[in-house]
């Protein structure tokens, strides 16, 4: 039996960084029905963002004043090309069949990839990123904590508590949640739409820029392709946590990242089962945990807010 | 109106091509006409990524033969034969590769064929050049099965080629080479052993596992990795419970980078070891300073520090190659110089004449080819693989990775 508070604290730190990333997701689907397959390079780009920022500091900055720059900077970036992304490459096709952005989302997702794979200097491979220098914290004697992963689990939390008080109280929040139930009504009450809508696309680009600067912090390196397959599992996160459901994202996310982290840890250790566990077999997990959920429960664990939609 | 604008635009494409190609091998060309009377071209053949992310390794390959060809112009090497290189992309894609060979047959001229790169892509294409009777010397596949067949792993060698030769040792060298260090000179007694399920990492990890099982060490756990995964820390918390004084990885750097990176971070100060999958300085540079300590085996000794490398570093340099001639340089400047040792063979038998059945002639001759080249002593042993099994081990010192134990690997 391997340590299971380190697993636990391993499964929580990944599934925080899948809930950031899944509440662009979330947000984007609750109101628009659109699936910004894009959203995962609006993550890379974020990381790419924030390098360029930290870039332009003098070197030796000490990471306490690096990592609000980088915030600011990723953030600052991947909500500019998720604009952009939504005023010319959704927003005219609004009226289309459902199928049309939904393929445009898949085309800009490999068109973002490229441009960062063409154009940023060295990202034809990984790239590195800054680093918390340091050991990490220990807890017990059988349970440590990166500083990174510290990072995520606090800034994920008050990420989500922000945007609860954001969406429940604020006039933006209650026109973001008038316009989900039905976007027609709003705009004859009017709301602005169009202006709820960019502001969904920037508030989940800002959350997924977040999750790329900790995802740096972690890793010690960005890479052009990392969209791709976290986006991919912070889109499985939102779907498991009923999506459109800004809760359901993170509990989906943790979710997730628990079951990812136990997999690899423990099904070995089921008598019989030495053959399907180990790293090899936890997205084989993750996605039999989905398909469960899904069937059990098709609207997801927290259920899908917009259903009562139609 | 399309038509003909389409015809147009090939043609165009087709021309500058051509002209592009006809540049490479005109340069230093100034011997051609000294030797009196008309020579006989002979081309040797390239199949290599020229681009995409392996496009480094791929440039450095394609240089080096063309310095092969142009070396043996100059010293009128074969008298009566002028080299000329041919080279194609294959960009690391199978079917490529098998374009290219089927392209490279085609042409008659064509006596030898040098790459290519990755084994994925060989496997490809031994079957063309083998029904075409072609020569083709990998400088850098290192998969076993491709010289001796599917069943090597049980013992049974087949070569199914026999158009097959390479200048770069196999994973089973490698793979036993990184255990005996591990074991005698590292002296680490239990290893964790991580792989990425692709079929190099998974085939150099088990054989390291089984000869490291042999000198008595004791594999204490296992486990794989994903592909384009980045989060392993669930795998390194596994390694660090095992109670491993070292991992052993099989895969390449972008996933072994952070994976040794990772089970530093856990707090467990053990060493990660890796084949030349990723003894690439994106190893290092992308994964933080954590890595101090790790190693990595490689094919051959360090060019820079073999006397037979210091005319081949200077020729290269002379040449003004754009891209550096890269990890394989050393092995496909021999793989070229290999194939013209063979028409030289070829011809000298037939009278300072090609024969007829050049391309026969020239893959009986490869076989028994043997020169100081480049990198050591270049033959080939009944299956085509190179008989210079020397290795070398890399340590990260100072964030660089700097050679600590060459050797002639013994079985």
């Amino acid at each position: 039996m391997h340590e299971l508070p380190q697993q636990l604290a391993n499964g929580l730190a990944l599934g925080a960084l899948y809930g950031l990333i899944a509440i662009g997701y979330t947000m984007v689907y609750g109101i628009v029905q659109l699936i910004n397959f894009a959203h995962g390079e609006i993550f890379m780009i974020g990381g790419f963002g924030a390098l360029s920022a930290y870039a332009i500091l003098p070197t030796g900055t000490s990471l306490l004043i690096a990592i609000p720059v980088m915030i600011v900077g990723g953030a600052a970036t991947s909500v500019a090309v998720a604009c952009a992304a939504e005023r010319f490459a959704y927003r005219p096709l609004r009226s289309a069949p459902r199928l049309a952005p939904l393929i445009t989302a898949i085309g800009l997702s490999i068109a973002l990839q490229q441009l960062v794979w063409q154009f940023y200097p060295d990202a034809k491979k990984a790239v590195s990123f800054p680093e918390f220098k340091g050991a990490a914290f220990k807890i017990t004697d059988s349970l440590a904590i990166q500083r990174a992963d510290l990072f995520v689990l606090i800034l994920a939390p008050l990420c989500m508590l922000a945007l609860g008080i954001f969406v429940q109280k604020s006039r933006s929040g209650r026109a973001m949640q008038a316009t989900a139930q039905d976007p027609d009504t709003a705009k004859l009450m009017g709301i602005n739409t169009d202006r709820i809508i960019v502001m969904a696309f920037a508030i989940g680009a800002a959350f997924a820029a977040v999750a790329a600067v900790a995802y740096g912090l972690d890793k010690g390196q960005i890479n052009f392709e990392m969209g791709f397959i976290l986006g991919l599992k912070a889109f499985t996160a939102a779907v498991l946590g009923g999506i459109g459901n800004i809760y359901g994202a993170m509990v989906g996310g943790v979710v997730l990242g628990l079951a990812e982290a136990l997999s690899i840890a423990y099904i070995e250790d089921i008598p019989g089962m030495s053959q399907l566990g180990g790293g090899a077999w936890s997205n084989v997990w993750a996605f039999v945990l989905l398909i469960v959920v899904l069937l059990v429960r098709p609207q997801g664990l927290l259920g899908e807010r917009v259903a009562d939609r139609a | 109106m399309r038509h003909r604008s389409l015809l147009v635009l090939t043609t165009v494409i087709t021309t500058g091509a051509l002209t592009l190609t006809a540049c490479g091998s005109r340069d230093g060309g100034d011997s051609k006409d000294n030797g009196g009377g008309k020579k006989t071209t002979v081309v040797i053949g390239v199949d290599a990524p020229l681009t995409g992310s392996l496009s480094a390794l791929g440039q450095g390959i394609k240089n080096s033969v063309d310095l092969a060809a142009k070396t043996a112009n100059k010293n009128n090497e074969v008298p009566g034969i002028e080299f000329k290189v041919e080279a194609l992309d294959d960009q690391a894609v199978p079917a490529s590769g098998q374009a290219n060979a089927t392209k490279l047959v085609g042409n008659k001229d064509v006596l030898g064929v040098v790459g290519p790169l990755n084994s994925g892509v060989a496997q490809q294409m031994q079957g063309v050049f083998a029904s075409a009777n072609l020569a083709q010397v990998s400088p850098a596949n290192t998969n076993p099965a491709l010289s001796q067949g599917d069943n090597w792993g049980k013992g049974e060698f087949k070569r199914g080629f026999k158009t097959y030769f390479r200048t770069a040792a196999t994973d089973v060298v490698q793979g036993k080479f990184a255990a005996q260090y591990l074991f005698k000179d590292a002296g680490k007694k239990k290893v964790f052993i991580v792989d990425d399920k692709q079929t190099y990492g998974a085939g150099l990890a088990a054989i390291f596992a089984e000869e490291f099982k042999k000198l008595g060490g004791e594999v204490v756990g296992t486990d794989h990795v994903t592909v384009k995964e980045t989060d392993f820390s669930s795998t390194a918390d596994k390694v660090k419970s095992s109670g491993a004084d070292s991992v052993y990885f099989g895969g390449q750097y972008p996933e072994g980078g952070l994976l040794a990176d990772q089970i530093k971070k856990t707090g467990a100060n053990v060493p990660l070891m890796g084949g030349d999958g990723i003894q690439d300085p994106a190893f290092i540079s992308a994964s933080g300073e954590a890595n101090e300590g790790d190693l990595a085996t490689s094919i051959g000794y360090p060019v820079e520090k073999l006397d037979t490398a210091k005319k081949f570093i200077e020729d290269y340099k002379a040449e003004g190659y754009k891209d550096p001639y890269a990890a394989y340089g050393g092995y496909s400047y021999d793989a070229g110089w290999a194939v013209i040792q063979a028409v030289k063979a070829a011809v000298a038998a037939n009278n300072g004449k090609l024969p007829t059945d050049a391309r026969a002639k020239v893959v009986e001759a490869l076989g028994k080819v043997s020169f100081e080249g480049v990198t050591g002593k270049v033959a080939f042993d009944e299956y085509g693989d190179t008989t210079n099994k020397q290795l070398t081990v890399y340590k990260v010192e100072g964030g660089k990775w700097v050679d600590v134990k060459s050797d002639t690997f013994n079985q």
